[in-house]
């Protein structure tokens, strides 16, 4: 038999669900099965670390990487696989942006360390032990791998050729990229695929009107209308602020878009993008004769009505914002 | 002195990696099984707004995202002091059943399964979901797919999306279903439970019937005594969406039964420096290190320990097939409908079948339930009755799910607690570990041997670091290095496929 394209898909700090979401192609997969050499490293090969280093450079075709980095461990995966593959692809929000995983950029490491040892309500640690490091048996030494200050997105590390979006990717999507793949007729390096050039308002089949909005609402304090734009309704709906492609299942489910597919094209920072898209919809009524202090007053009350702006906006992308995640909590 | 390394790079958030000691005379003196990650989300999840943890905790795991979904989900409940509609809390359950019913068949067919169907000595290269398919019938693997796509094609119209569910609103649920696709999962419960009566056959007629499984299922290599952990409905009976926490001792009198947001009064977790993962263990029992026995605060909670703790099962067929395990087991009667726990830790292959079928009929309960159309599926909170406090739990398919809320007066979280699934085992799946190596390290078996039966020894928890091995054929890729005290290399076992 000739030897088919080696295909790894391997995961960093992540949850399994980019994996399931390639499971999800269901009949599919035998599909996939027969075209490419299958090569899920951490759970079909003996892939040792030291296995992937004898491979000659390049002998992996495409590397569909997925996970955010967050350990030592992940940073030395990405960049042995980046040496052993043809093709690096960025697969999912976690390789991508950071995802939720990087959330915990809004924090620090020690403050992460206490809340999960130390500060925790089930926890019993009269000692007062934190994880890390080596520590030291009768027997020997037993070694866990560091722990970063801040969490990265994959191209913070490596060059990296595509980036699927997807949190995780939608399984047609998947389909299209294997199959663009497999074809050669590549787009240029850099690319996002497996997506559409637009935002989920064109995939989202609510009626829009013009927008103004005389408040923002939290998702429990009403039942959205089903047939019109939701942030019309008042809804912090990211759709018009994501990249298009993966058909609106939320909104669909009569739920906002929470912008796990990222930036659409020309936009480098979905939160900036969102914030701008909302400054132009808000309506605070009529301010002729106002002064400014009872304008901004007024704006304060507006956005006061949600507590965490931060966190909506930058779910999937805080590792690759602007704010790099580097923001202090107060208070 | 020799250590023994077993390193696949696999999950729990993340990968997991064992080491064992052997004292000079070759005995198991020491396991450690370590879990070299954190993501941390009881940190991270600080200042967000409350109603977001259905969507951001999903992405604890991308294999049971639905368990942490309807967990953060009923929690919500809690803070904002909303009591579910009927129909939504109908509506959860239906999702999670149609989830159940794919993870166990998943866990079945292509991660645990294959040990009995193929047969444990079968090469690594036939002990997968399509050596599966060679013993049993090639159709069976087109079955188990189609199980998997009709399922999760509910759950992508129920939950909004295929992977990472968003349908879970404080106090409900935020839509409703049509007449039409109704229909559909009522059709889609119905092939469920005969596939799930045909997959307890092949059980029966491939495990049951073979006397060299029978001896390996009921040997002490994979026995532990330890306490048992299941949700329990009002008749005592195992719900996977809600209830009571029931704890049965080693005997099979009950322990405790407490509600779920009592967690803290009867659970607490260990750290150890070496290891992320934190041990759970029963605080009123305490911690006395990785021993069995009734002195020893070390649960399990799996399918296994949940089929203990239930007077029998709420559905029909699963009933009799509970039955049929505990008599099989020659298992005495300790209530009516109760029987002595098992402990033999290979019968959880069984009781996940159980489950399977358990799940597969309840599915069809609720598709015929009348209300299950209505839409009145959100309670929308009322300010008035803000608590402020919630905890939600479900039973994970690997184990009890508890998730712990406190917010401020607005609803931003100010803090959160997890114990999640597979995390309850954390001590149990150690200790089976130890056992496997201690019986069978120091004999004369081939490498090949005796790598498959340590493995068979965590895989049975279907504990989460090996969700990836869920989906593909295939094996853990083990190796196992035993070095001397200075370290030197003397044997080395590596799996090859």
């Amino acid at each position: 038999m000739p030897d088919k394209p080696k295909l790894a898909l391997y995961w960093a700090a992540s949850c399994g669900g980019c994996e399931i979401a390639v499971v999800n192609l269901h009949e599919k997969i035998l599909d996939v099965d027969a075209a490419v050499d299958l090569m899920f490293c951490p759970c079909l090969l003996d892939t040792k670390k030291k296995d992937i280093e004898a491979l000659p450079d390049g002998a992996i075709a495409v590397t569909l990487f997925n996970g955010a980095l967050r350990t030592e461990e992940n940073i030395e995966m990405a960049h042995l696989l980046r040496r052993k593959s043809q093709l690096m692809v960025a697969f999912g929000s976690c390789a991508k942006g950071g995802c939720i995983p990087a959330l915990a950029n809004f924090t620090t490491r020690d403050a992460l360390f206490d809340t999960v040892y130390l500060d925790n309500p089930s926890t019993e640690n009269p000692a007062g032990v934190i994880p890390g490091g080596t520590t030291t048996f009768p027997e020997g030494d037993i070694h866990l791998p560091a722990f970063l200050d801040r969490v990265q997105h994959l191209a913070q590390q490596v060059t990296v050729d595509y980036y699927v979006p997807g949190c995780p990717p939608e399984s047609h999507q998947i389909w299209n990229v294997i199959e663009t793949i497999l074809s050669g007729e590549l787009p240029p390096a850099g690319s996002t695929i497996g997506c559409g050039a637009l935002t989920v308002c064109d995939d989202c089949d609510r009626t829009k009107e013009e927008k103004r909005i005389s408040a923002f609402r939290r998702n429990y304090e009403f039942y959205p209308e089903r047939e019109t734009c939701l942030l019309e309704q008042g809804l912090l709906c990211l759709g018009i602020a994501t990249r298009s492609g993966c058909g609106a299942p939320c909104t669909k489910a009569n739920m906002p878009c929470s912008g796990c597919y990222g930036a659409p094209d020309g936009v480098s920072d979905q939160g900036a993008k969102m914030v701008a898209a909302l400054g132009s919809v808000m309506d605070i009524g009529d301010t002729a004769g106002l002064s400014e202090e009872a304008i901004a007053a007024r704006v304060d009350a507006f956005l006061s009505a949600i507590p965490d702006y931060a966190g909506l906006f930058y779910k999937y992308t805080l590792a690759s914002s602007t704010l790099g995640g580097r923001v202090g909590r107060q208070g | 002195m020799s250590r023994i390394t077993i390193d696949p790079i696999t999950r729990l958030e993340g990968h997991g990696r064992i080491d064992i000691f052997l004292d000079d005379q070759g005995n198991v003196e020491n396991a450690c099984f370590q879990i070299p990650e954190l993501r941390g989300f009881e940190q991270f999840c600080v200042g967000r707004m409350a109603e977001e943890m259905p969507v951001i905790t999903n992405r604890i795991c991308g294999v049971c995202p639905e368990a942490h979904h309807l967990a953060a989900t009923k929690a919500l409940d809690g803070v904002f002091g909303a009591e579910p509609p009927p129909t939504a809390v109908k509506l959860r359950e239906l999702l999670y059943m149609a989830f159940f019913v794919t993870d166990h068949t998943t866990h079945f067919y292509a991660l645990g399964g294959p040990d009995f169907i193929v047969g444990p000595d079968a090469p690594p290269s036939e002990r997968n979901i399509l050596g599966v398919a060679r013993k049993v019938g090639l159709e069976v693997a087109g079955e188990v797919i189609a199980c998997r796509k009709r399922n999760h094609e509910i759950i992508t119209f129920l939950g909004g999306k295929s992977i990472h569910p968003v349908a879970g609103v404080p106090g409900g649920w935020s839509r409703a279903i049509s007449a039409d696709e109704r229909v559909q999962i009522e059709e889609t419960a119905r092939k469920n439970i005969e596939f799930a009566r045909f997959s307890l056959s092949i059980f029966e007629k491939i495990v049951l019937k073979n006397p060299v499984f029978m001896e390996m299922v009921t040997s002490d290599t994979y026995l532990h005594r330890t306490y048992s952990m299941g949700t329990v409905d009002a008749r005592n009976q195992s719900n996977f969406y809600d209830g009571m926490i029931r704890v049965v001792d080693p005997e099979g009198n009950e322990f405790v039964k407490y509600h779920p947001s009592a967690y803290c009064d009867h659970i607490a977790e260990r750290v150890e420096a070496w290891t992320y993962l934190k041990y759970p263990y029963l605080k009123n029992v305490g911690w006395k290190g990785l021993t069995d026995g009734m002195e020893s605060g070390v649960y399990t909670a799996t399918p296994l320990s949940r089929l203990n703790v239930s007077e029998g099962m709420a559905t029909p067929l699963a009933n009799a097939e509970y039955q049929k395990m505990y008599e099989a087991f020659g298992c005495r009667k300790i209530t009516e409908s109760r029987y002595q726990p098992i402990h033999h830790r290979l019968a959880t292959h069984w009781a996940r079948l159980i489950e399977l079928l358990y799940a597969s009929e309840r599915m069809l309960e609720l598709a015929c339930d009348p209300e299950i159309t209505s839409p009145e599926t959100r309670t929308i909170p009322d300010p008035a009755r803000f608590v402020g406090e919630g905890v939600g739990s479900v039973e994970a398919p690997r184990g009890t799910l508890t998730h712990h809320y406190v917010t401020d007066g607005r609803g931003v979280l100010t803090r959160v607690n997890m114990i999640v699934g597979t995390t309850n085992n954390y001590a149990p799946i150690s200790m089976s570990v130890k056992r496997a190596a201690e019986k069978l390290i120091t004999s004369a078996a081939p490498d090949e041997a005796i790598l498959n039966r340590i493995e068979m020894a965590f895989r049975l928890y279907d504990p989460c670091f090996s969700c990836a091995t869920h989906f593909l054929p295939g094996k853990m890729p083990l190796t196992i290095s035993i070095r001397d005290s200075r370290g030197e290399l003397q044997r080395e076992m590596r799996r090859k496929l």
